[in-house]
């Protein structure tokens, strides 16, 4: 593969998990995210990718993470992709993932919901991915591209926070940055090592046995495990926080926005600036562990948010929580595969730069 | 009882330390066949001296907690997915020895997919199938293997095949399906003989299990997947006195689920 190249979002994402080594991909079709598995399947077998072992189509959404979950329990790097409905048949597996602290990689193409939906681009996952689809305490480590150049580059990433915390991430793609066709330099990716050794299920030869298991009968023994995932989760909310925070400086208004409505509102800030206003943008890369204290420090000057989101309103509750009330934090959302038009959301900027601030 | 077979006493005199088990004591009831199940694996992984490299996919259900027992390494699983799982991990790392051991409703009914597609790619695992009738850790309700008739806490007038259909029979289904190496039903119940010198029992069944589960390591070894179907009792959820609970096992669930070996590809039997 050439390093200029002109391709689709998830046909980045394959070629950037192979270049991030991966091991083992265990495939379910659902559109929009297809077209991973179709070109992971393509190259599978190249002498390009070495390190990738296995392709294997399952029979269901289950059976695939499922898969993974075996997979990465031998310590190796193992990763599939689904579109919403599948994400929600994900849970499950995620949520033992959590508690085994199993490091792998789910990539979400976020389609149109709930049910069916459509397949058309939505954001309306932000919850499940960030909140925790599945039963119990634990997090996702949840990165939002927001390109075909991050949708490259973001793999590696991934896995690299998850072989480091031993805890499930996942790739909030959507519907556009999935189908997105962009002209590229394809990012230089090293892959890195990752020491398995401690936990690894690989047959306990000349050591003590090894086992992966999110399960302990004693309350005791479970509040230890529990409490030990919670310091885990502290720990990447303290060091693992990734936003842009673009030209924000002197912002007395932010427009906060992530995947590929950050694209749109980006044109905007632009455009409002030419004209003299102090307006920024603030984009969250990690939806989780979220932001929320460079939105903090952004209340200092800023004291107008508009969160604009492909849902009816998610992640402007962490925006919220962020600002801790000391701005006004306002939402505009479209659904069911609508984009935001530039001049909606000026609008809705203007309409709020004009509301009066009671506080 | 024939002259090659030993007495239970004498069995139990030639088990000695194992190290394929850890040395905490089981949590299985009093009479359960789960804990015979769990010597004779032992047994076998011991035999081919593979405990190195073998790897315990633990389900859900009384199996729940064998990473306790085994002194392999293990992976947990959700309910019915333990075949799916021990084909990621097999995938990546085919020199291992990858088995599952799961109960009736585990397998049957919320895995049922699972363990038919392993079947059907021919993975070279081995699942070791407890069917003793009936949902036992949850404490006794349906499951797909049980009888007609047969009184469970959510068929409190006996299971009405008209409205839940008919018993699953998991060997004769595994064995249809093309990809399945070597499919066999036995019994872990052992049997009551009357003798001369009175009443003794022949563990003639749990020689049968030793050598059927070993077969399975075999088969999976040489590359095909292998299903041992153990027949068993639950006298605490059938609410019968354990040695009736065992013939409840060699009489009658016999009857709806008969032994023997249904599929042999390798013709690992006559090896």
């Amino acid at each position: 593969m050439t390093d200029r190249v002109y391709m689709k979002g998830n046909e980045a994402l394959a070629y950037g998990a192979l270049k991030a080594k991966l091991n083992a991909y265990f495939a379910y079709p659902i559109t929009p995210s297809t077209e991973i598995p179709e070109t992971l399947a393509k190259e599978f077998g190249s002498e390009e990718y070495p390190d990738f072992k296995v392709f294997l189509q399952a029979a269901s959404e289950l059976e695939a993470v499922n898969m993974v979950l075996g997979a990465a329990a031998g310590g190796v790097r193992a990763m599939t992709a689904t579109s919403s409905p599948g994400f929600s048949l994900k849970q499950e597996a995620l949520s033992y993932a959590a508690g085994m602290e199993l490091p792998l990689l789910v990539v979400n193409v976020n389609r149109g919901g709930p049910g069916l939906g459509n397949i058309a681009p939505e954001q309306g996952d932000y919850f499940q991915m960030t909140k925790g689809g599945g039963h119990g305490s634990y997090r996702l480590i949840v990165l939002a591209p927001n390109s075909v150049q991050e949708m490259a580059s973001f793999p590696k990433i991934a896995f690299d926070l998850a072989f480091k915390y031993r805890n499930p991430a996942c790739i909030a793609g959507d519907a556009f940055t999935g189908q997105l066709k962009e002209d590229i330099l394809f990012p230089t990716i090293e892959a890195r090592d990752y020491d398995v050794s401690s936990w690894a299920v690989t047959g306990a030869m000349g050591r003590e046995r090894h086992v992966v298991n999110s399960m302990n009968l004693d309350p005791e023994v479970h509040e230890k495990h529990v409490t030990h995932l919670d310091q885990k989760y502290k720990m990447i909310q303290r060091d693992e926080v990734r936003y842009e925070s673009y030209r924000t400086d002197d912002a007395e208004i932010v427009v906060a926005a992530f995947g590929i409505t950050s694209r749109i509102c980006k044109s905007v800030v632009n455009k409002l600036r030419a004209e003299g206003s102090k307006i920024g943008l603030f984009r969250p890369i990690t939806l989780w562990p979220f932001p929320y204290e460079p939105i903090r420090k952004l209340t200092e000057y800023a004291k107008r948010f508009l969160v604009v989101e492909l849902n009816t309103g998610q992640m402007v509750e962490d925006v919220r929580l962020g600002a801790e009330g000391r701005a006004k934090v306002e939402f505009f959302g479209k659904v069911g595969g609508l984009l935001p038009t530039e001049r909606e959301i000026e609008d809705n900027l203007r309409k709020l730069a004009e509301e009066a601030i009671t506080a | 009882m024939t002259a090659q077979e030993p007495s239970l006493k004498q069995y139990r005199k030639k088990l000695g330390k194992l190290e394929t088990l850890t040395e905490k004591p089981t949590h299985y009831c009093q009479g359960c066949e789960h804990g015979e199940l769990t010597r004779l694996i032992a047994n076998a992984i011991e035999n081919l001296g593979v405990r190195e490299r073998t790897v315990m996919i633990d389900s859900v259900g009384c199996s729940v907690l064998a990473f306790d027992y085994f002194n392999v390494d293990h992976v947990q699983s959700p309910h019915g997915r333990a075949p799916a799982i021990a084909t990621g991990l097999k995938r990546v790392r085919p020199d291992l020895v990858v088995y599952t051991v799961q109960g009736d409703g585990d397998t049957l009914a919320i895995g049922l997919l699972e363990v038919m597609y392993a079947a059907i790619r021919g993975e070279p695992i081995s699942v070791f199938l407890v069917n003793n009738a009936i949902y036992g850790m949850t404490g006794g309700q349906m499951a797909p293997t049980t009888l007609r008739g047969q009184v469970t806490t959510t068929t409190p007038y006996g299971r009405d095949t008209q409205f839940t259909g008919a018993p699953i029979d998991a060997t004769r289904l595994i064995s249809t399906i093309d990809g399945s190496a070597y499919v066999k039903r036995v019994s872990l119940a052992i049997s009551e003989l009357e003798t001369a010198r009175g009443k003794t029992y022949s563990i003639k069944n749990i020689l049968e299990a030793k050598q059927a589960i070993e077969n399975a390591f075999k088969v999976q070894m040489m590359g095909g997947f292998s299903f041992v179907e153990c027949l068993s009792s639950c006298w605490v959820n059938w609410k019968l006195p354990i040695m009736e609970a065992k013939r409840f096992v060699n009489d009658q669930l016999v009857k709806q689920y008969p032994l023997g070996t249904y599929k042999d590809k390798f013709g690992i039997e006559k090896k």
